[in-house]
């Protein structure tokens, strides 16, 4: 009986984040804290549920799936202001085994290359060859490399399993650096 | 239990929903106030969510040069309004012009430069 309180209390917290992630959770404009809401432009402007509830749905950042939301055609941002040329795409995955005790990293250039050129990483925060970056957890956490991006507008760090993707064991003859087809 | 252990509890629990409740603006939303109210107008409010769904991360952060760390590229508005920076796409043409200021003038006061983290975290370096 002493631990029903706790249990209680535990099982409220979980349903209210369920809850929160069933529902988008999206603030309105109006009350997302950062919107003044006495301008009259707010009426002008869209809501993210407006146009996020539409998109396949995730349960972290925008709590959207903009990698299947692109490669479903459900959305097409263009590549260029110029033309509107397809820009290239790269199928590889490069793996990363500095990650003990956690998964192998298996970094996919293929929804990178998709979501962004290859000057937006090459050469300046990654070097193009595998295993040429000093990369580490407290790096990317500090907001370099991938923390570049991901915390700030890519899923937040909190989803450590999205990279640490590779159990060491699915991986035979792996060197540090290699890149898998 | 005791009621001050429950209160304890009841306490913790609060506190582990305030980053809930009290979760700003959405995910990747970037704040830029280095000058605008010291200059007389609401912070602009920049969403990433919204511009993303209509273009690829490299038409910004590689064609318009815009660097990718919050505060780093020094926006004034006149160079925005002679094409730079926002003002490559907000030209009338590719978007609504520069003469809508509300539309990104938009922030409460006293809103500091930044970028939101939403739903998890405070950005960068804050988690
Ligand atoms: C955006 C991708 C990403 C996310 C999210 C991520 N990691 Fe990592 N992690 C990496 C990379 C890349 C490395 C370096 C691998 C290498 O150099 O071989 C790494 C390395 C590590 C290491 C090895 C030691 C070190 O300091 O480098 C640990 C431990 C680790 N991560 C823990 C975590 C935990 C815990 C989380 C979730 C809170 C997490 N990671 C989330 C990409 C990520
Ligand atoms: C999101 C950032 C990002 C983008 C975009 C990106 N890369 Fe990479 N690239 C990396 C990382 C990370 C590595 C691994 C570096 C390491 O192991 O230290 C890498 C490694 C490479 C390598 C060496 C390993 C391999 O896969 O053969 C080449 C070549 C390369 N990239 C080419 C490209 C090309 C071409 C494009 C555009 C189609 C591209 N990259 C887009 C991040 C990126
Ligand atoms: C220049 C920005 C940028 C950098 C740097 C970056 N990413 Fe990403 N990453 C993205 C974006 C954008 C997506 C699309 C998903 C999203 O926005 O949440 C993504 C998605 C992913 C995915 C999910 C792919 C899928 O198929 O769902 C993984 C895994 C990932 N990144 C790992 C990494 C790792 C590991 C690194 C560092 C070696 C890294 N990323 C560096 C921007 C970046
Ligand atoms: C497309 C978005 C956009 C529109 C529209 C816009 N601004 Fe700005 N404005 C900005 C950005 C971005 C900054 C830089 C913010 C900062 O760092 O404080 C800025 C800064 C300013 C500043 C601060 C001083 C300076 O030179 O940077 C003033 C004053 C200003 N804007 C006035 C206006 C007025 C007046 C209008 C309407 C005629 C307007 N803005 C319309 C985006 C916009
Ligand atoms: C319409 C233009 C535009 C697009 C498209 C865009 N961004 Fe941004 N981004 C900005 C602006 C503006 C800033 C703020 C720059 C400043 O404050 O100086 C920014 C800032 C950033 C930052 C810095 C955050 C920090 O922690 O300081 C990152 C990372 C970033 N963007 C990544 C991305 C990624 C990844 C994508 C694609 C999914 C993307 N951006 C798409 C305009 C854009
Ligand atoms: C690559 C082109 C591009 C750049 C650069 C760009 N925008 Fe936009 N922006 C657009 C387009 C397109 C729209 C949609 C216009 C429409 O609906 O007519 C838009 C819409 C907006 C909206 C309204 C969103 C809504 O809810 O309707 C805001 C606010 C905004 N931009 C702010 C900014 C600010 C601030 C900057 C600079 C930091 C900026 N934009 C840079 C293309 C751009």
């Amino acid at each position: 009986m002493r631990q029903k309180p706790a249990l209680v209390l535990l099982t409220t917290l979980l349903l209210t984040l369920a809850a929160g992630i069933a529902a988008g959770n999206w603030k309105t404009l109006r009350n997302d804290q950062l919107h003044d809401p006495s301008n009259p432009s707010l009426r002008v402007l869209q809501d993210p549920e407006e146009a996020l509830a539409l998109l396949p749905p995730d349960t972290a950042g925008n709590m959207v799936n903009w990698v299947t939301a692109l490669q479903r055609g459900i959305i097409s941002p263009r590549s260029s202001l110029r033309e509107d040329r397809e820009h290239e795409i790269l199928d590889d995955d490069v793996l990363m085994l500095d990650t003990m005790p956690l998964p192998y990293v298996r970094f996919p250039h293929r929804p990178h290359s998709e979501w962004m050129g290859c000057e937006t990483c090459h050469e300046k925060l990654f070097v193009s060859v595998a295993g040429a970056n000093a990369i580490n957890m407290g790096k990317i956490l500090d907001g370099q490399y991938c923390g570049v991006c991901h915390g700030a507008v890519a899923f937040p760090l909190t989803e450590c399993n999205r990279c640490h993707n590779t159990d060491s064991s699915t991986v035979s003859g792996a060197r540090p650096g290699g890149t898998l087809p | 239990m005791s009621p001050s252990a429950r209160g304890r509890r009841i306490g913790i629990l609060c506190a582990g929903l305030l980053p809930v409740a009290f979760a700003w603006g959405e995910y990747a939303d970037v704040i830029l106030n280095s000058r605008s109210e010291a200059e007389g107008v609401a912070p602009v409010i920049f969403p990433h969510w919204f511009h993303r769904i209509r273009f690829r991360c490299s038409v910004c952060h590689v064609e318009l040069g815009i660097e990718m760390r919050v505060g780093s590229n020094s926006m004034r508005m006149d160079s925005i309004t002679n094409g730079e920076y926002c003002g490559a796409c907000h030209d009338g043409q590719t978007a609504w012009s520069v003469d809508n200021c509300d539309l990104c003038h938009s922030g409460r006061p006293g809103l500091a430069t930044g970028i939101q983290g939403g739903h998890q975290t405070g950005g960068p370096g804050k988690y």
